[in-house]
């Protein structure tokens, strides 16, 4: 087993005092080579749990272990991909790419090879000395993964990399995800609140229920690759977990705007009820 | 238009010629102008002289408030008690105009070259320990947390990023500094010195010269424009256009 947790909680001190329950007795594996996907509605402690695998927080009780040793600090084992990139604006996309990798005890010929080849994977090979402000959203993406590919982490770990591109970006870079993870086999935990994302790059979508953040089910994507989003498999669990995911999204708006909310009421079905009786 | 302005008011003559000096046309023949001194003035040296004394000193003085701001903003930004502390501290400091240091320091240093030097020094030093731990304080947590994934900590995190991810405001914590230095300086030199744009000044108001005294304002309102469009607002430009930041 790559990753594992073991009964994690995680709660946060606010600050009058009281504390907030983020992460309720969180148990799952990651196998090695799999590719996981973290599914869940805002705010249900999913980025908290990647935070966690990074060693970038702790966990208040219980077990995280990769590889079978316990995390208490970030390691270039493992390794995030954020949301918002977290390029260095400072730097060239080359120096960006670099910046692991010269921390590394490596010649100076291997690191530039490594650069090249990391560049090239995510097709960026001509743009090694721009600097990132220079880049589209989605091109800073790619440099962000190039980044974190070549340091050959044990486990990826992906933080929403895509939720703030347009939906042409986010396919194309779903599909060179695919291409890289299978020449790489790494290790992936994707987090995402798009189902239809998490269902067609992933081995494993486990879905989250929020407040406090628990896994709530697991589904396995039995759909061949390279996926196609219109499978039949695919469809229908989407399906699946979208129904699962509306009776968590209605408890968290029940929380916003009062008990009597429902998601479903202004739903006005347009079939033969339409006449309300009026042909009696 | 000013000019012109100020041309008529001194050749109508309410007031003598050597308290309001024309500026290009002499009031009679062989009369002062201000443009006229200020030329003289340049090509005899004095000038000169006195704008290199000037500069050297506010260069010395700077430089040991840009190390001093420097050091206080990392400390303030990095240890709480030191925040606690100093960091309160200054910001009571940066209030009091640094002219008023003179007094203390004519007792401690003497009339002269130190005394001037610690009230420039002192009267950027505040700002720029302001202005660099805010620039330190305010590194995005994201950044930190990719070079910490990638495997950098200690004095290395601090030189590839804290401080990249600073000079932003440490830049603009420069501009502001620099503009309190300029004035300490000039309010130093006019109250107690030998040498410099602000002895000449009181040296003009001395000798009932104030073709001389306006011919140095003209060169200090140069001098400080250069200084503070050419190079600050230039280097403030190069860095916003490097960090993608738009001005």
């Amino acid at each position: 087993m790559k990753v594992e947790l073991k009964d994690v909680h995680k709660e946060f001190k606010k600050g009058d005092g009281q504390k907030l329950h983020v992460l309720d007795d969180i148990n799952f594996n990651i196998e090695e080579g799999e590719f996981v996907s973290l599914l869940g509605p805002s705010g249900c402690g999913k980025s908290t749990i990647l935070k966690l695998i990074a060693g970038l927080d702790k966990a208040t009780s219980g077990d995280v272990r990769v590889n079978g040793e316990q995390v208490t600090k970030p390691g270039t084992d493992r390794i995030v991909v954020f949301q918002e990139g977290g390029l260095f604006p400072w730097m060239t996309v080359k120096q960006n790419v670099t910046y692991g990798l010269n921390l590394k005890k490596m010649s100076k010929a291997e690191v530039e090879e490594k650069a090249v080849e990391g560049l090239q994977m995510v097709h960026l090979g001509n743009f090694a000395d721009a600097y990132p402000h220079e880049l589209s959203g989605g091109m800073k993406q790619r440099v962000a993964i190039a980044r974190a590919l070549v340091m050959d982490p044990e486990v990826l770990l992906m933080d929403e990399p895509f939720a703030a591109l347009d939906e042409q970006t986010r396919l194309v870079l779903h599909k060179e995800l695919q291409n890289i993870w299978r020449k790489t086999g790494n290790t992936i935990l994707f987090i995402t609140h798009n189902i239809r994302e998490a269902l067609t790059l992933s081995d494993r979508v486990l879905l989250m229920s929020t407040r406090p953040g628990k896994i709530k089910e697991s589904f396995t994507v039995r759909a061949a690759r390279p996926r196609d989003p219109a499978d039949s498999v695919i469809v229908d669990l989407e399906k699946r977990v979208m129904t699962e995911l509306e009776i968590e999204m209605e408890k968290v708006l029940k929380e916003e705007f009062g008990d009597d909310y429902s998601l479903k009421t202004d739903h006005l079905r347009s079939g033969d009820h339409r006449d309300m009786g009026s042909n009696i | 238009m000013i000019i012109g302005i100020w041309e008529v008011i001194s050749k109508l003559g309410f007031f003598p010629t050597f308290m309001f000096p024309p500026l290009i046309i002499p009031n009679e023949p062989g009369g002062v102008t201000v443009i006229g001194t200020l030329i003289s003035s340049i090509i005899s040296g004095q000038i000169v002289t006195a704008t290199a004394t000037t500069l050297t000193r506010l260069l010395v003085g700077f430089s040991i408030a840009i190390v001093l701001g420097l050091t206080f903003g990392f400390l303030i930004a990095r240890y709480k008690w030191v925040d606690d502390t100093l960091g309160f501290f200054v910001t009571a400091l940066q209030s009091i105009p640094s002219i008023v240091w003179f007094p203390l320091a004519i007792v401690w240093f003497g009339l002269g070259n130190t005394a001037i030097l610690f009230i420039v020094a002192i009267g950027a030093t505040w700002t720029m320990t302001v202005n660099s731990s805010a620039g330190f304080k305010n590194v995005p947590s994201l950044y930190l947390n990719a070079a910490k994934t990638l495997g950098s900590s200690g004095a290395h995190l601090v030189r590839t990023v804290v401080i990249p991810a600073s000079i932003p405001h440490i830049i603009s914590g420069l501009r502001v500094a620099w503009a309190f230095a300029w004035r300490a300086i000039m309010a130093g030199e006019l109250l107690g010195s030998t040498g410099g744009l602000g002895y000449l000044l009181d040296l003009g108001r001395s000798i009932q010269a104030m073709d001389l005294v306006l011919s140095i304002m003209i060169v200090i309102g140069i001098i400080g424009t250069i200084i503070d469009n050419q190079v600050f607002l230039r280097m403030e430009r190069a860095v916003a256009r490097r960090y993608g930041q738009t001005v």
